[in-house]
């Protein structure tokens, strides 16, 4: 136990908290969209995070680029990365959703059965980067931890005075760029016509679709935007590691998902809540203990939210609905 | 695959089996249960092929048989938490790894836990608590996990339940890891005991070489629990198990204890695991944190739900498939994981209730299908 | 009240495959008698109970009582309280305010199943019965709650018992083993249980097809199953939340037969009940409910000439309020 390790680098701890916390609070928001809708928690989700981050390095391979290039060629790189993370993810997302859980639904499985195929999947997707790839494409492919060329090189940008806390572009990026995505997403729900399809869904499905409502294309829509979500932060993950696995989606998975039930599961800004706070206790966990422990962390975080507070901090809703 | 299935499904065996006199039956199971206890010296052709060590590259056979077994025994103890009441416990790992842990924590002389002992009290560095010991231990450790993590989350929701004991059975891993002091870490504790028995050419009775006494230790130990577990199905408990399951609100209205009656079902589960784990650890008299990942969890998930959660027969093919098969075609190993997601995919698409489902759960299924394709059809 | 049912009762009777009339019961149901207190002393005590869903109200300061031995009617208009009255009762709501006293006992805010213990059991308005299993495992799962075996007698059935001379097997083998070991206290409740789960089918009639699956059962029988399975937990009161809804007239008589029989068992009832003949049939006494408020309350005769009851049924304004 090293309380002054955390205390002489709150700042810096809260900071870094922050930055993991991002990139939780976007994989989260896939869980509580799917959850809001259906009900259900979309076990593969963690590997459309982790297609994410093989479009990210997909790219900087085609491309070419690597660190030290022209700032037009790095913002060119980037947001076409971007883009490339957000339709692998989404892609991947509605694949899924294809292929395990709509079957299912057509025969009415029983819940328990939507997770196992979810949990087949998930182990699909990571053997397909795993082991099938590197069978037909060899490297970078395989079990190993593959690095991702840090085309967005690593800039202080400015230091808070009195606080000794250096603020570097890419944390601006990951901070700024996790919280924009949010409050679009937000917005597109809350003011958007095939957002307020999303909302009845979650609300009453059986009543939305009276109204005219397509269930099958709202669920549609949330893998959609979910998966992309998880591309957005597959390439902020990219940018702060530097490094992608085949493996990598199984704990960020549960984080974001802890993240999710933290902040009331079916509610997109308790994904924030809860991402950004699970982000800061992990890192406080591993600064006091050590890093072996972050992990468990989120679990004892899980364990205690759903023993005192089983809807989450800000309650579960995608509209106001309880589930 | 459907045509497969029909094919077996005419045969009936289950209708035959049920309509036969009961002497009938028995004389059966007899007859199985030897079958199984000869299964190490299989030498018959063409029956012979199902050995697993036919290449100079095949894994041993006996070994193969004991492992099917032990996770016969974990399928079996699963299929009392999903299968019977309903639960889905994603981190049984844990209590597998608890219930190896503990023999060799407090049975292997080398054990950080022991050596403890040892010093506080003056003991010989040989000593170590004996197996017999041992067992009671395991079986009380997994208890009481299962029941400190059952008692705040069992009244969750079936897919928050899922979740957190997921966490679960990767916290016993990680602390395993760790806690170098207490588990020597990842370097993992060696000198785990045996079981007792009589010395045969020099050696214990119980040994790394003839595996097939691990196997039929186990098959005892399986045929006992299953036993055990058909007594429950067919008293008050696997009543109230099954109210619990259908309509859990009647249920307690009814009197039926719900709380009680699950965490029960996951205290045995649990138990259950420990008795797999310690068998396990103690065959392999070397115990380690990443014997224990969390894709067993999924392994063992898999095998009660393909299998056919809720039907003891069912369970039991399911844990045969799933480690018969990986060892049977090892060469494919690489594929194994791969192979097993399709699988788990495939089978949940086409037979959600599995390959030998009860007949309660296949008409639940039924039921469920006819009132989707319903509802589809109003829509 | 119009009164159609002469007409009915003529056709149904005469329709050859309706289950609905049932031969009159003439086995001896000595068994099913059930221990109780003196008759006519306050049973179970509504104490101005007041149930709030957010800003609904959906109980309000409802107050009656229920005497041992009587069979008492609960009714009132659609949304009145009712079953929200049994709710209260048998645990599911928690009261804003207000008491639910049970023999002189506390029980708001009890667990439902510990309700069940104490003695309270109760039906569903819309059928709740455990659809997989047999009419008889229906029935036995409501005996299991009397029954002191739990994991460890199922698994291990170490307690053992001294069976009676008529309760020991036949087979002569068995029959001494059971005479030196005893029989364990596990297969002693299993076996009663069958047994007096079997009684019970026969006492509500239903007895013929004890062994198919509950949700194969026509609608009467189910009906009747669920109120088996509601007095298998022998309940000092039995709670029947619309028992006649979706019943003929010929079968209407039927339940109000049993009824009374099940009162004389021993049992206190509770009815809730749309049917105003039914209720003024069979009760001793009566308490309306409207609006969540308690109207009225008296004895069928004074209930039915009550003008503000009159006026709920009718749905003419309410000028005495």
């Amino acid at each position: 136990m090293d309380f002054d390790a955390l205390f002489s680098g709150l700042d810096r701890h809260t900071l870094d908290g922050i930055t993991r916390g991002s990139i939780y609070a976007l994989v989260a928001l896939g869980y509580t969209m799917v959850y809001g809708v259906m009900k259900l928690i979309n076990f593969a989700h963690s590997e459309v995070f982790m297609v994410g981050t093989w479009a990210v390095l997909g790219v900087y391979t085609a491309l070419g680029v690597s660190a030290g290039a022209g700032l037009a060629v790095v913002i060119g790189a980037t947001l076409l990365a971007l883009l490339a993370a957000m339709l692998a993810s989404a892609g991947t997302a509605l694949a899924v959703e294809r292929i395990a859980y709509r079957p299912l639904r057509k025969k009415g499985a029983p819940p328990l059965i939507f997770l196992i195929t979810g949990i087949g999947c998930s182990i699909v997707l990571v053997e397909i980067f795993g082991q099938v790839f590197k069978v037909f494409f060899g490297a970078p492919f395989g079990r190993v931890t593959v690095n991702i060329p840090s085309v967005l090189q690593t800039k202080e940008l400015f230091t808070i005075p009195g606080l000794d806390l250096t603020i570097t572009n890419t944390r601006v990026i990951i901070i700024v760029g996790a919280i924009v995505m949010m409050l679009a997403l937000d917005t597109f729900v809350n003011k958007s016509r095939l957002g307020r399809g999303v909302r009845a869904v979650a609300q009453d499905p059986d009543t939305a679709s009276l109204m005219g409502v397509n269930r099958e294309r709202v669920i549609m829509l949330v893998f959609i935007l979910g998966g992309a979500m998880a591309g957005v932060a597959a390439l902020l993950y990219t940018i702060q590691y530097d490094i992608t696995k085949f493996d990598i989606g199984f704990i960020i998975g549960l984080k974001a998902f802890t993240a999710a039930v933290l902040g009331g599961i079916g509610n997109l800004r308790g994904a924030l809540v809860g991402g950004l706070l699970l982000g800061i206790a992990e890192v406080y966990a591993s600064t006091i203990w050590s890093s072996e422990w972050a992990n468990v962390t989120a679990f004892v975080v899980l364990v205690v939210i759903l023993m005192f507070r089983p809807t989450g901090l800000l309650g579960e809703s995608l509209g106001k609905a309880r589930a | 695959m459907s045509q497969i299935l029909d094919a077996y499904r005419g045969l009936k065996l289950r209708d035959r089996m049920s309509g036969a006199p009961g002497w009938v039956r028995k004389v059966g199971m007899l007859l199985v249960i030897a079958f199984a206890f000869y299964l190490p010296f299989l030498n018959i052709l063409p029956f012979a092929y199902i050995r697993t060590d036919l290449t100079s590259s095949g894994s041993d056979w006996a070994s193969v048989l004991f492992l099917v077994v032990v996770y016969m025994i974990v399928a079996v103890g699963l299929n009392v938490v999903i299968g019977f009441a309903g639960l889905l416990d994603l981190g049984y790992v844990g209590f597998y790894a608890l219930g190896a842990y503990s023999v060799a924590l407090f049975g292997s002389p080398s054990s950080p836990v022991v050596e403890a002992i040892q010093n506080r009290f003056g003991l010989d560095e040989t000593w170590a608590v004996p197996f017999v010991m041992c067992i009671p231990i395991a079986i009380v450790m997994a208890l009481i996990a299962g029941v400190t993590l059952g008692a705040p989350t069992l009244r969750l929701r079936g897919d928050y339940l899922a979740i957190v004991t997921l966490g679960f059975g990767e916290i016993i891993r990680i602390t395993a890891r760790n806690l170098d002091n207490v588990t020597n870490g990842a370097t993992g504790i060696s000198g785990v005991p045996v079981p007792p028995g009589p010395e045969i050419d020099g050696r214990s009775f119980f040994n790394t070489i003839d595996a097939e006494r691990w196997y039929w230790l186990a098959l005892s130990i399986l045929i006992l629990i299953i036993f055990l577990a058909f007594r429950l199905e067919h008293s008050r408990v696997g009543r109230a198990w099954l109210a619990i399951r259908e309509d859990e609100d009647a249920a307690a209205i009814m009197g039926v204890a719900a709380f009680k009656f699950k965490l029960w079902a996951f205290a045995i589960g649990a138990s259950v695991g420990g008795i797999a784990g310690l068998l396990f650890g103690s065959k392999q008299q070397y115990v380690e944190p990443n014997a224990f990942m969390v894709n067993l969890s999924f392994l063992f998930v898999a095998m009660v739900v393909i299998g056919g959660s809720g039907n003891i027969y069912g369970v039991l093919l399911g844990a045969f498939l799933l480690t018969y098969l990986p060892e049977r075609f090892r060469e494919f190993q690489e594929w194994r994981p791969f192979a097993f997601g399709v699988a788990l995919v495939v089978v949940m698409i086409l037979r959600p209730q599995g390959l030998v489902p009860s007949r309660r759960r296949a008409r639940e299924f039924e039921d469920r299908k006819v009132e989707a394709e319903e509802a589809a059809a109003d829509a | 009240m119009p009164d159609p049912s002469k007409s009915e009762t003529v056709l149904d009777t005469t329709a050859a495959d309706a289950p609905t009339t049932v031969a009159p019961d003439t086995s001896d149901h000595d068994a099913l008698t059930i221990d109780v207190g003196p008759e006519g002393e306050t049973l179970l005590e509504i104490d101005h109970v007041t149930l709030r869903f957010g800003g609904v109200v959906a109980l309000n300061d409802v107050h009656f009582s229920i005497k041992r031995g009587e069979i008492l009617g609960l009714i009132g208009p659609n949304g009145a309280g009712k079953t929200t009255c049994f709710n209260v009762m048998t645990g599911v709501y928690t009261p804003t305010s207000g008491e639910v006293r049970f023999s002189g006992k506390v029980i708001s805010g009890t667990k439902p199943h510990k309700i069940n213990q104490l003695g309270i059991a109760r039906t569903f308005q819309n059928i709740r019965l455990f659809p997989e299993m047999s009419a008889l495992e229906n029935v036995m799962v409501g005996c299991d709650a009397r029954h002191k075996t739990s994991v460890m007698g199922a698994l291990f059935r170490a307690y053992r018992v001294r069976p009676a001379e008529h309760q020991l097997p036949q087979n002569p083998l068995r029959r001494s083993l059971a005479k030196v070991f005893g029989v364990s206290r596990h297969t002693m409740e299993e076996r009663g249980g069958r047994i007096k789960s079997m009684e019970l089918l026969k006492f509500v009639g239903i007895a013929d097809r004890a062994h198919e699956l509950s949700r194969n059962l026509p609608y009467g029988y189910q009906r009747r199953l669920e109120i088996a399975r509601a007095l298998a937990t022998e309940p000092e009161l039995l709670c029947l939340d619309e028992p006649a809804a979706g019943f003929n007239p010929a079968e209407k008589e039927d339940l109000m037969d049993l009824i009374r029989r099940i009162r004389d068992l021993g049992h206190t009832v509770l009815v809730i009940e749309h049917d105003m003949k039914l209720v003024l049939g069979v009760t001793d006494r009566i308490v309306v409910l409207e609006f969540g408020q308690k109207i009225a309350e008296g004895s069928p005769e004074e209930v039915a000439r009550n003008p503000k009851v009159i006026a709920a049924y009718l749905g003419e304004p309410d000028d005495a309020a």
